[in-house]
């Protein structure tokens, strides 16, 4: 079998494309952002696999689950928090089910590297009814791809492949296998199976309960999830976790371990174990979901159930092989030396030259006359002005929340309400909150930084740039003579600081376009 | 057998690069191997790391535990101090001391030199002045990489088919400026330690070595020059003090 060095996310990408892949789908986003990257720069030359970046993660699922609707194989890939805004799609296409294979590439962010929370996606599949696979390595990221697609045209299901940064972001050797080709097309008949109206969602969420056991039986059958009875010391890992349990066993160890990785969780496999143990730790990186299932409300007769929920491993964070050396009470390794303590650090920063220092530093000037004001902030290279020396904006919540946020603080009464969101995050989630912005006469300064690319995740294409984002402004409702154009540089600063106050001035729904190619993207270009 | 390595630099610097190159090299000799590294927000001039793990057995674990590195690889002094806790008690530490001052806390050079001294089983280069010999400063990363070659498992040929592979996109000068910057880093990396293996206190090592002109630097001759310094003290300053650069084969003349 050939071997090919690929990160997890890498592995996700190509698995689906051999297992028959007709399109991929997706919103940028660490660290789920190289699946659709592998899938596109893997097929470009070939030109059969549908990949082009979409406009949110809720679009992403929508198209996914059309393309499964017409009877080919669709992935769609999100980090974690994208899944929220795909919610709605997502919840209600275990409803609908699915006619052509559908797999939902989910990567998950404990620790939060790159994120605002550390939410669990296996959560979310519980949620949906559906069942979950959990890669332990790369090459499980690659056979699980191809096992989800088969399983999700078995069971008329979309299928939810959740991994977590550390294996997304992690290299290894990958056996590959024959790529299997693309389904034809064949659109789906079946109009009530489709139409969700109520009469219609009755029958079909009843089909979806009555799967359950069927999903429930394959778990417990599952190669993946592996039960060794041994000792009265017992531990159960979640996918990755698996890798930090071997790195701390001896050879000859006496520990009964269950290694789970298909979800939904196996209660028989689990009662086999807290049957044979007196003391069980469970290991997973995330929430812990299992954990507390085990233990249920009142916790287990004769059997002590350890993990995050009673201290052995910490509540919040990434999961490592030193934090589950201390879980199983094994001694630190010997170190050459002590960490060095207050050691300058080095956090990221806006690069060098950025179009968007010379955006803040001239709203910053621009607001100076006003009490302590504060700039409700979006989700990209920009929230790197909350720190020094720009410390430009004062919040960072959700993909458009910027806008929205301003909006609701005008409402109340909050002057000046200031937003600040780039060209991409204004398609993804800002252009509702605006439209309703201007339908309501709000007094709101928006601020798009448009530097023609989604820069932190890599320069992907921008959906809204340029005379594409101009013209949803104007549609929106705002008055031409309040959509302001500048360019910022240091040379144009005091002109800038003048629109800016001029608009400040000016009680409506006013946008003050920043329009700048990201410094990276015009590098990447040229290379 | 298996080695655990923690790559480290700033975001930007190419540790990924580094990686690609080692990655491909245990993936020929047949090993088992994995990487993780950091991507998203942090490659913004941020710390950033990488755990490099292979061996002729499965690596469990995709990172290093504490403790459990043999060698940290790092194109930055005050990286490749970050993650020295890492290291066994028999690791070694192979570093760049080029500073990449992008914060406003940076400490000084001269007490960063200072701690790494005091690691004892280390090795120092001047990547900014090996890449500019080689051709491009921003080949430090592959003079780094020639540094640490001999605590690699892998043929030097092997690592350089890699570094070819690597920058082949690039065209053919670029290729040929990193083969350059890889085979000063290592003979640089050889001279060091000759210098210091041969009783020379590192900080005065570091000071030679950046005297050397580093076409002509010669690991054979290191442990004439620590010999002819530890002769005469006079020496060391004189050397330092005359022309731009010196040629190695000098400490012929000295002895």
């Amino acid at each position: 079998m050939p071997r090919e060095v690929l990160l997890g996310d890498e592995a996700i990408g190509l698995g689906a494309i051999h297992a028959g892949l007709s399109g991929v789908y997706g919103y940028p986003g660490t660290p789920a952002t190289e699946i659709f990257e592998f899938v596109e720069r893997r097929t470009a030359k070939s030109g059969d696999v549908h990949a082009f970046w979409s406009t949110n993660e809720k679009v992403a699922y929508e198209e996914a689950l059309g393309m499964s609707w017409a009877g080919k194989r669709a992935l769609v890939c999100m980090k974690h928090v994208g899944l929220n805004v795909a919610a709605d799609a997502f919840m209600n296409s275990a409803v609908t089910g699915t006619n052509g294979g559908l797999v939902l590439a989910v990567a998950d962010d404990p620790g939060m590297h790159s994120s605002q929370n550390e939410q669990d996606s296996r959560i979310f599949a519980q949620f949906a009814l559906i069942p979950c696979l959990e890669p332990r390595d790369q090459q499980e990221c690659y056979d699980m791809m191809i096992e989800a697609f088969d399983l999700s045209e078995q069971l008329a299901l979309p299928l939810m492949v959740r991994l977590v940064t550390r294996l997304a972001h992690s290299r290894s050797a990958v056996a590959t296998r024959e790529p299997r080709p693309q389904n034809p097309l064949k659109p789906t008949r079946e109009i009530r199976k489709w139409t969700l109206l109520p009469a219609n969602a009755r029958v079909q969420y009843k089909h979806l309960t009555d799967k359950q056991p069927e999903l429930l039986r394959r778990a417990e059958e599952s190669a993946h999830n592996r039960l060794t009875l041994a000792g009265r010391r017992g531990v159960i890992t979640c996918g990755i976790a698996h890798n930090y349990l071997l790195e701390n066993l001896e050879n000859g160890h006496d520990f009964s371990v269950l290694s789970l990785a298909h979800y939904p969780v196996p209660g028989g496999l689990i009662r086999q174990l807290v049957e044979h143990v007196d003391d069980l730790l469970v290991l997973e990186d995330g929430y812990p979901v299992v954990e507390n299932m085990v233990r249920g409300l009142f916790g287990l007769n004769g059997v002590r159930v350890r993990g995050r929920m009673t201290g052995e491993v910490p509540r919040t964070g990434e999961l490592n092989p030193d934090l589950v050396r201390s879980a199983l009470d094994l001694p630190p390794h010997p170190t050459a030396h002590e960490p060095s303590p207050g050691l300058a650090g080095r956090p990221p920063a806006l690069c060098k030259g950025c179009p968007h220092t010379d955006t803040f530093r001239a709203l910053n000037e621009a607001l100076s006359g006003f009490d302590n004001p504060q700039v409700f902030s979006d989700i990209g290279c920009y929230t790197l002005a909350a720190l020094p020396p720009l410390e430009a904006v004062h919040s960072c919540v959700a993909m458009g929340a910027s806008i929205g946020m301003a909006s609701g603080a005008a409402h109340a009464g909050y002057r000046p309400a200031v937003a600040a969101i780039g060209d991409s995050t204004f398609a993804h989630g800002g252009i509702t909150p605006l439209l309703s912005a201007v339908q309501q006469g709000v007094n709101l300064k928006v601020i798009v930084l448009d530097n023609g690319t989604v820069g932190m995740t890599g320069t992907q294409r921008s959906m809204s740039t340029g005379d594409t984002l101009d013209q949803i402004i104007l549609g929106a409702g705002v008055a031409p003579d309040h959509l302001r154009i500048i360019e910022p540089t240091p040379a144009n600063h005091a002109a800038n600081v003048q629109i800016l106050r001029d608009e400040l001035a000016w009680e409506g729904t006013s946008v003050i376009i920043a329009r700048r190619t990201c410094l990276e993207a015009i590098k990447r270009r040229a290379s | 057998m298996q080695k655990n390595i923690i790559l480290a630099g700033v975001g930007g610097q190419g540790i990924l690069s580094i990686a690609y190159v080692i990655d491909n090299a245990a993936l020929d000799a047949g090993f088992h191997f994995k990487q993780a590294e950091v991507h998203g927000m942090a490659q913004r001039g941020g710390a950033v790391q990488s755990h490099l793990r292979y061996g002729d057995g499965p690596v469990h674990s995709d990172l290093v535990p504490i403790g459990r590195a043999d060698l940290i690889l790092s194109v930055e002094p005050l990286e490749a101090i970050r993650y020295w806790h890492y290291l066994s008690p028999d690791g070694w530490v192979v570093t760049s001391i080029t500073p990449y001052v992008n914060i406003p806390d940076y400490p000084e050079l001269d007490s960063l030199i200072e701690d790494l001294a005091g690691f004892g089983r280390i090795v120092l280069v001047d990547s900014s002045v090996l890449a500019r010999a080689a051709g491009n400063l921003r080949a430090q990363n592959t003079v780094v990489v020639g540094a640490a070659a001999p605590f690699l498992d892998f043929p030097d040929e092997t690592l350089l088919k890699y570094v070819e592979t690597l920058f082949a996109g690039k065209g053919q000068k670029t290729v040929d400026v990193n083969i350059r910057a890889y085979r000063l880093g290592r003979a640089a990396g050889l001279f060091f330690r000759g210098l210091v293996d041969g009783g020379l206190g590192v900080p005065d090592a570091v000071r030679l070595c950046r005297k050397i002109e580093p076409a002509t630097i010669d690991p054979a001759q290191a442990a004439a020059w620590a010999a002819a310094i530890l002769g005469d003290r006079l020496l060391l300053e004189q050397t330092l003090a005359g022309e731009s650069v010196v040629p190695c084969d000098r400490v012929a003349a000295l002895a």
